[in-house]
């Protein structure tokens, strides 16, 4: 059987992997919320480079997640490109002031307001990636649903979510046989045909992985009926750990984060830290 | 809220599996470096099949699941995915596709659908990217826009199609009579 | 006598969205601490009966029943599903279905989590059971690191953990080999001597059951229980195959040899057989007579050759080593051997879903390389083992022509082609009814229509009647067995040994990886050794030959197989 690996969960001795599900995902949501809210450059680097601190900790080497980083590369690159192609003299509004550095062509200058404006919501997003990375890599998958019944998730859609987990190489090994059998009958997605009909040949491989998949969903309905799925209001987790003294600490140091960044950024009455006008 | 059914909660658990494995599966499409999502067929087909909440959670959990092992999550256009099962689910409650279909509840989906995608495209996730990364409005309006019209034609093409196929397969025995 | 944990009193039911009963004047008692074999073809209504039992009926199915059903004293109807859950635990044939933790330890503690059982009570208890199962080495592995049989070990402690004092297994031998399979009934056995509670096995495969002792069976047809006896005595009985079911092969060997089944020859099992020295006289005298019974087909020449093939899915795993053998033009060849042994990537590999490591396959002669999965499917063709997850198309005919859209054929030709396939699959007076209206049998003609319509020399059929009762079983072989006298070459991956014995006169042996044999279907399940390396099962003519001191039981067999096609061909002629 071909061997899948979804969250790519890498199993290492280290604090970060021994702290809950619960307190990483706090983390996750806080350092989320932060870096969403902010886009005080100070705040931003701050949070970049205690990501990168708890990343060394945890073990994790950057080889083992070189396609993810890949991907987030060629992502921002895309979008940063796509502001410049839209809107070169965004930084210049934000920032309330222009300072040309040198043109291009066109109405294509180089400002230093816009550069700012590209570092800034470059920041926002690469700030993120430790720690979701580090979420996803060094949280064991079976904590992911007690934990968000324990920050006050229904257990019924933390349980959606710990199925949705255990579904995925069965539904991808699924797509892979089914689309394999239809390839051999000259359905192929991947060809040159025209848009319209690589559409309607995906529905010979789509119609039935999904009339399957309800029957699955059936089968599995039954089976958790069976075995009193919703008996009670509440229900235990044979994979959820007690909070320790570090879970506590790193719960208190993210929330700590994210309302003294929250502070920060807001301290000048905006959520831009703004060196131009300082300057002025 | 209602509490959700078991039979709901595993569509939503096998519908967000199903989201992640299609969102992964890249199918080049005309357009450079943008794919045809056949995720949102899927989720429109199944918040059809099994309401608005299953609709919401089964792109939000997908879609999370997605970016998590790509990029980092962005929040705006996981939101909208949500959103696009809501409305979706909301509009086509009363449909009930198990008794059958023809031309006018297609019609009432695909209506359906293309509001949710325009709504979900062309406002939630832009205005949520304004909110959360300020970023220029004509560059997240241009984005909504492609993202809007692609999934509208693969929902429109892929999740008509799947819908036909879904009720006529399991439409009950007739009677049918063998001709030579 | 005890109270019935189960009591059914002229009970019927008709599901909600059907027109007609599904179940007709139940009467049944299942007593605590009982074995009993529910059995009967495919829509006799024996897993309706299973799940009035669980409550599934009506919680998850509704409906209307008529007169009175009782488990463990209390009406179904007037309890939550969860109450009953307490009492009866399912084994539902699905394994993966079954499945829902993310690891063994968590599937087993499922339902401990829904009772709020606190954590350390919770890890207690699944130790116990899963020492219990013989599963408690693997508390951390994940579902797709199982075998078929470990799963079912999951599933079963994970309602063990309830203290049920019923335990019902739908079909539990469906989707396992055949030595896992054997292994299902021993543990079942085990588990009901150690729990004593009333065990209730659904299952058409007879002889497999009985492996392990059964107290009683109860036998449905068309909704209605037409039997329910000791086991003894409804083998003595004689109406089985008109039923669907399929007596086990030693009784039908004593049949053919005129030896009446009574209830003194302790016809449960092999083993327990009580022959006289006549008895055996009368079946060597039928082995004899048998001897010019069958000959050997004339030799053709290679069709398809495999040559050093070596392929893994990833580089530390080899799923398959230096595997050659060769198929000759118009054979009919099983492909066995256990879960994972490398079956289905052969096939995968012949298709060119996927490209070996090293060595190379050849059609005809000619290397196929090179050849895109296209090009191969118009000489190969490949049937998955679910017809659900082929047919895309809502009507037959579409569903058929499918394949021929993507060439550039007229019109014309294309009706052409699709008419000749439908007639040469018996579907042609369907040809204008949507597939929903078929049966499983029918459908896997459609999907079998759907490839034959590309004109392949050799078709390669993943588990062709996996989970089918014998009238499906027969169907579907008479089917491929019809094709492949119209000059098909059809190589077959199974676990059924009926099938392999009965249709394919040769079979290759897959263990690990590794070609372990090559050689006649009869030769394979003669060689103990053989047996036990590949997971497979000796059939029961080999004990019972040795019984009636007939020397040669691989010959036994061979006679018994051609005997009994000769003896189906009269019937249906």
């Amino acid at each position: 059987m071909a061997r899948v690996a979804i969250l790519n969960y890498i199993k290492r001795p280290s604090p970060v992997h021994e702290l809950t599900g619960t307190a990483k995902l706090v983390f996750f949501l806080a350092w989320s919320v932060a870096s969403m809210v902010t886009f005080d450059t100070r705040v931003l680097i701050c949070m970049l480079l205690i990501g990168a601190v708890i990343f060394k900790i945890s073990q994790i080497k950057i080889r083992d997640i070189s396609v993810v980083l890949g991907l987030a590369a060629v992502f921002l690159l895309l979008n940063n490109f796509f502001i410049y192609l839209f809107t070169p003299e965004y930084g210049v509004e934000v920032y309330e002031s222009r300072n040309v550095l040198f043109p291009i062509v066109g109405r294509y200058t180089v400002t230093a307001q816009q550069l700012f404006y590209h570092l800034n919501i470059t920041l926002k997003v690469i700030c993120v990636v430790p720690i979701a990375l580090l979420f996803i890599a060094c949280t064991d998958p079976s904590e992911f649903a007690s934990s968000l019944a324990r920050i006050g998730v229904s257990y019924r859609a933390g349980y959606a979510v710990s199925l949705a987990l255990r579904y995925i190489p069965d539904v991808q090994r699924e797509y892979r046989n089914i689309s394999q059998a239809q390839q051999a009958r000259g359905i192929d997605l991947s060809g040159k045909d025209k848009l319209f009909t690589r559409l309607k040949n995906s529905v010979a491989i789509l119609l039935p992985l999904i009339m399957s998949s309800i029957n699955r969903i059936e089968v599995v309905s039954n089976a958790m009926e069976l075995r009193g799925f919703g008996k009670e209001k509440k229900r235990t987790w044979y994979m959820q750990r007690k909070l320790q003294k570090n879970d506590w600490l790193a719960i208190g140091f993210a929330l700590a984060v994210l309302v003294i960044g929250l502070g920060v950024t807001f301290s000048n009455g905006s959520r831009y830290y703004n060196p131009f006008m300082e300057a002025l | 809220m209602k509490k959700l059914s078991v039979k709901s909660v595993v569509a939503i658990g096998i519908g967000a599996a199903l989201f992640f494995v299609l969102g992964k599966v890249a199918i080049p499409s005309p357009v450079p470096n943008t794919n045809i999502s056949l995720q949102y067929a899927v989720e429109a087909v199944f918040a059809t099949l099994f309401g608005p909440i299953a609709g919401i959670l089964i792109g939000f959990i997908g879609h999370t699941l997605i970016d998590a092992t790509s990029y980092g999550p962005w929040w705006s256009w996981i939101i909208a995915s949500a959103f696009v099962g809501l409305v979706i689910g909301l509009a086509t409650m009363k449909l009930n596709v198990e008794d059958g279909i023809d031309s006018k509840k297609l019609i009432h989906f695909n209506v359906a659908q293309v509001i949710a995608h325009v709504l979900a495209w062309g406002v939630v996730a832009p205005v949520l990217d304004i909110l959360i990364y300020a970023e220029p409005i004509e560059k997240l309006f241009a984005q909504g826009l492609m993202a809007a019209v692609a999934n509208i034609i693969t929902t429109g093409v892929v999740g008509t199609l799947l819908l036909l196929g879904y009720a006529k397969t399991v439409v009950k025995k007739g009677s049918l009579e063998k001709e030579d | 006598m005890a109270q019935p944990i189960i009591s059914f009193r002229d009970y019927g039911f008709q599901y909600r969205a059907q027109a007609t009963p599904t179940l007709h004047h139940i009467n049944l008692d299942i007593y605590p601490g009982e074995k009993v074999l529910i059995a009967g073809a495919s829509g006799s209504g024996k897993s309706t009966i299973g799940s009035c039992i669980n409550g599934l009926i009506p919680y998850a199915y509704p409906g209307e029943n008529t007169g009175e059903l009782l488990v463990g004293g209390k009406d179904p109807k007037k309890e939550s599903i969860f109450a009953l859950s307490q009492m009866v635990g399912t084994v539902l044939q699905d394994t993966d279905g079954q499945f829902i933790g993310l690891t063994v330890g968590e599937d087993i503690a499922f339902a401990l989590e829904n009772d709020c059982v606190v954590q350390d009570e919770m890890k207690r208890i699944v130790e116990e059971t899963a020492k219990l199962v013989d599963i408690d080495h693997h508390l951390e592995y994940a579902p797709h690191e199982l075998s078929g049989g470990q799963k079912q070990r999951v599933s079963l402690a994970g309602v063990m953990v309830e203290k049920v004092k019923v335990l019902l297994f739908d079909e539990p031998l469906a989707n396992l080999d055949p030595a896992a399979g054997r292994a299902a009934i021993e543990l079942i056995d085990e588990v009901q001597e150690r729990t004593g509670a009333a065990v209730i096995i659904i299952e058409h495969r007879l002889e497999d059951v009985l492996w392990r002792k059964i107290d009683r069976i109860v036998l449905m047809e068309e909704g209605r229980i037409v039997a329910d006896m000791p086991t003894k005595a409804f083998l003595a009985d004689t109406m089985l195959l008109e039923h669907g079911i399929r007596e086990p092969l030693y009784l039908t060997a004593l049949r053919y040899a005129g030896v009446p089944i009574t209830e003194k020859l302790e016809p449960q099992h092999v083993d327990s057989l009580q022959l006289s020295e006549a008895h055996k006289e009368k079946v060597r005298a039928w082995y004899r007579d048998n001897e010019d019974i069958g000959e050997a087909g004339a030799q053709k020449r290679d069709i398809l050759s495999v040559e050093n093939l070596s392929f893994g899915y990833t580089p530390e795993v080899q799923n398959l080593k230096d595997v050659s053998f060769s198929i000759k033009e118009g054979e009919m060849v099983s492909i066995v051997g256990k879960n994972g042994a490398g079956k289905s990537t052969l096939a995968k590999l012949i298709c060119g879903f996927e490209k070996p490591t090293a060595g190379k396959i050849c059609l005809e002669g000619r290397d196929l390389s090179d050849d895109t999965i296209k090009e191969r499917a118009s000489r190969i063709g490949y049937v998955m083992q679910n017809p659900n997850q082929m047919i895309s198309k809502p009507l037959i005919w579409d569903e058929v022509e499918m394949a021929l859209l993507a060439g550039d054929m007229s019109a014309g030709e294309r009706k052409e082609r699709v008419e000749e396939t439908l007639k040469i699959c018996g579907l042609y007076p369907f040809r204008k009814w949507p597939v929903s209206a078929l049966s499983f049998g029918q459908k896997k003609r459609v999907t079998i229509a759907g490839i034959l319509v590309q004109q392949p020399r050799i078709i390669i059929l993943d588990e062709p009647t996996a989970g089918q009762d014998y009238h499906h079983y027969t169907e579907i072989m008479e089917f491929l067995k019809s094709l492949n006298e119209q000059g098909f070459t059809i190589i077959m991956i199974t676990h059924d040994m009926h099938l392999m014995l009965e249709y394919t006169p040769r079979a290759i042996v897959f263990c690990e990886g590794e070609l372990l044999a090559d050689t006649t279907a009869a030769h394979v399940l003669n060689d103990p050794d053989l047996v036990r390396r590949a997971n497979l099962k000796e059939t029961s003519l080999y004990t019972f030959s040795m019984a009636c001191g007939i020397e040669n039981p691989q010959k036994f067999t061979e006679r018994f197989i051609a005997y009994e096609e000769a003896h189906r061909r009269k019937q249906e002629g």
